[in-house]
């Protein structure tokens, strides 16, 4: 059982400040990092993988420091986003020189051990060079795993996966982290998070906006006041009746548009076109404003 | 010394396209020194002209460009470096071990074509063979140190080395008298000067400094090089644009 300890870490460059004190506990089992494109997880994965060295605060590993520690990596496994890998060898040859690398006793069944866990025992006496996007995500994943890691890093693993691909690593995280292991993964797409992490951790702009699992994030979330443009033949008798009705808790006249702001999602949707009716309104448009993920993170770091 | 490290990055070395030029280069050397051996009858100063000006000016530090700059510049940019810094073995122990491929390639590479260009293109008993292959030697060690550290130090190594490479020990060498006592193949030269002793003048093989200098020269900035190089690849900061 091991677990990563962030006390109050920062990382800028320069002015630019990427990472603003975040402190977290990351322990058995796993744990989404979820943010926005921007907000700091690739910062925050370099630093708990020693790759970085925070500007202020301490990064621990059991604790132990992380930084220039490079014994660390022998409890530490790393999936890294880049693409890059020794491209000329083939799967087989890079996994013994991985295995090799980190000094085990039996680097061949070591290997082999790490091919068969992601199912790459097939294809593994071709060229890195000839594999597609997933096949080269699952060696990065038995690189990390070769030497049997108590703490496995994932820096955007999902990322360009089929949905196929996708259940299969979901699958395989789901087992390490029952055999004990810490395993960190970054994301920014909240479905992605809360089908497999038992904990959240949420980063907006570089601040450690909200922690939980993944229920109490989704509450966070679409309890959030909900924002819609509509556009309709009586913009004004709308407004007044949705306001009557109590499926939205304000209403603005502004530029020929009606902009309705509603607490409870489930129930604005459900009424608006029962209301509409009722008051005898065409409705032409209606459009959610803030619907992107900024803005429900946004949302999340204004609280 | 890792083993593993040292066949990685001789894979990568002779995997990629460019390390066709690193065999292009030497028969061009070959093919010129077998010329001026049939225009020149075979005659010493020839030799030493062409392995003094074309082989120890432009093709070893572009050589050793080459090398320098290909053993462990690559794998920083496309991040796949990550795979070997993940690991439990020092920082140090990886760039020794890159730098003795990069070493080892030089010599093969540059050192010997050098020698066997000199042979070629007209020597007596070899002395002109013997003296360039040392100067060859120091001068390609300290050069592709220099372009090791570079790669680590920044993403435009190539450029870099390119400019130093041509401007300062070609071009400003050349003219400009102080610059030549701040080059490395002045000071490779000054061995070279002393093995030949009163030949060398009338060869054409002098060095700006003296060979008890030069040396001096050599062993700082080769040793000052790989000190700067390990110490930056412990803190080589390993992250995406995020």
């Amino acid at each position: 059982m091991s677990a990563i300890v962030l006390d109050k870490v920062s990382r800028w460059y320069g002015n630019v400040v990427a990472v603003n004190d975040v402190t977290m506990t990351v322990g058995p089992g796993i744990t989404g990092l979820l943010g926005p494109n921007g907000a700091g997880k690739s910062t925050l994965i370099s630093m708990m993988g020693g790759f970085l060295a925070p500007s202020a605060g301490i990064v621990a590993l059991d604790g132990g420091h992380v930084w220039k520690n490079p014994e660390i990596y022998r409890r530490i496994g790393l999936v890294p986003e880049a693409e890059a890998m020794y491209d000329t060898a083939t799967g087989a040859q890079f996994l013994l020189a991985n295995a090799r690398l980190h000094g085990l006793a039996d680097p061949g069944a070591a290997a082999r051990r790490a091919l068969e866990l992601v199912e790459m025992v097939e294809p593994s006496d071709r060229a890195i060079a000839t594999y597609s996007k997933g096949m080269k995500q699952r060696i990065k994943m038995a690189t990390a795993l070769v030497h049997d890691p108590a703490v496995l890093l994932l820096d955007e693993p999902f990322n360009g996966m089929d949905p196929r691909q996708r259940l299969h690593l979901m699958d395989l995280l789901r087992r390490l982290a029952a055999e004990g292991r810490t395993v960190l993964f970054s994301s920014h797409i909240l479905e992605e998070v809360e089908q497999i992490a038992d904990t959240i951790e949420v980063l907006v702009a570089g601040r450690h906006a909200a922690s939980g699992d993944y229920r109490r994030i989704r509450r966070l979330m679409t309890e959030r006041p909900h924002r819609y443009t509509l556009a309709s033949s009586d913009d004004r008798a709308l407004g007044a009746a949705l306001v009557a009705d109590g499926a939205a808790d304000g209403v603005t006249l502004a530029g020929g548009a009606l902009l309705v702001q509603a607490s409870d999602f489930g129930r604005f949707v459900h009424a608006l076109p029962r209301v509409a009716r009722d008051a005898g309104v065409r409705l032409r448009d209606v459009s959610p404003s803030d619907e992107s993920l900024e803005s429900v993170f946004a949302y999340l770091v204004a609280r | 010394m890792n083993p593993v490290v040292m066949q990685l990055t001789v894979r990568g070395l002779l995997g990629r396209r460019r390390s066709v030029l690193l065999l292009i280069l030497p028969a061009l050397l070959l093919g010129l020194a077998a010329l001026t051996r049939w225009a020149a009858d075979g005659s010493p100063s020839a030799s030493a002209g062409l392995t003094g000006d074309f082989a120890m000016g432009t093709l070893l530090p572009l050589m050793c460009l080459l090398v320098g700059t290909g053993v462990i510049g690559p794998e920083i940019d496309d991040g796949s470096i990550v795979y070997l810094l993940a690991k439990p073995v020092p920082r140090r122990t990886i760039l020794l071990s890159k730098l003795a491929v990069a070493l080892g390639a030089t010599v093969v590479l540059a050192v010997l074509p050098i020698m066997a260009g000199a042979a070629i293109a007209g020597d007596e008993g070899f002395r002109l063979t013997a003296a360039y292959g040392l100067a060859a030697l120091l001068a390609g060690v300290t050069y592709t140190t220099i372009f090791v550290t570079l790669s680590v130090l920044t993403r435009n190594a190539v450029i870099a080395g390119l400019l130093y490479a041509l401007l300062w020990e070609s071009v400003l060498g050349g003219f400009v008298p102080g610059v030549r006592d701040a080059s490395v193949r002045q000071w490779a030269l000054a061995a070279a000067e002393r093995v030949l002793g009163p030949d060398a003048a009338g060869w054409g093989v002098q060095s700006d400094v003296s060979m008890p200098a030069g040396l001096i020269l050599l062993a700082v900035v080769t040793v000052g090089a790989t000190w700067l190089a390990i110490a930056r690849l412990k803190t080589l900061r390993l992250t995406a644009a995020d």
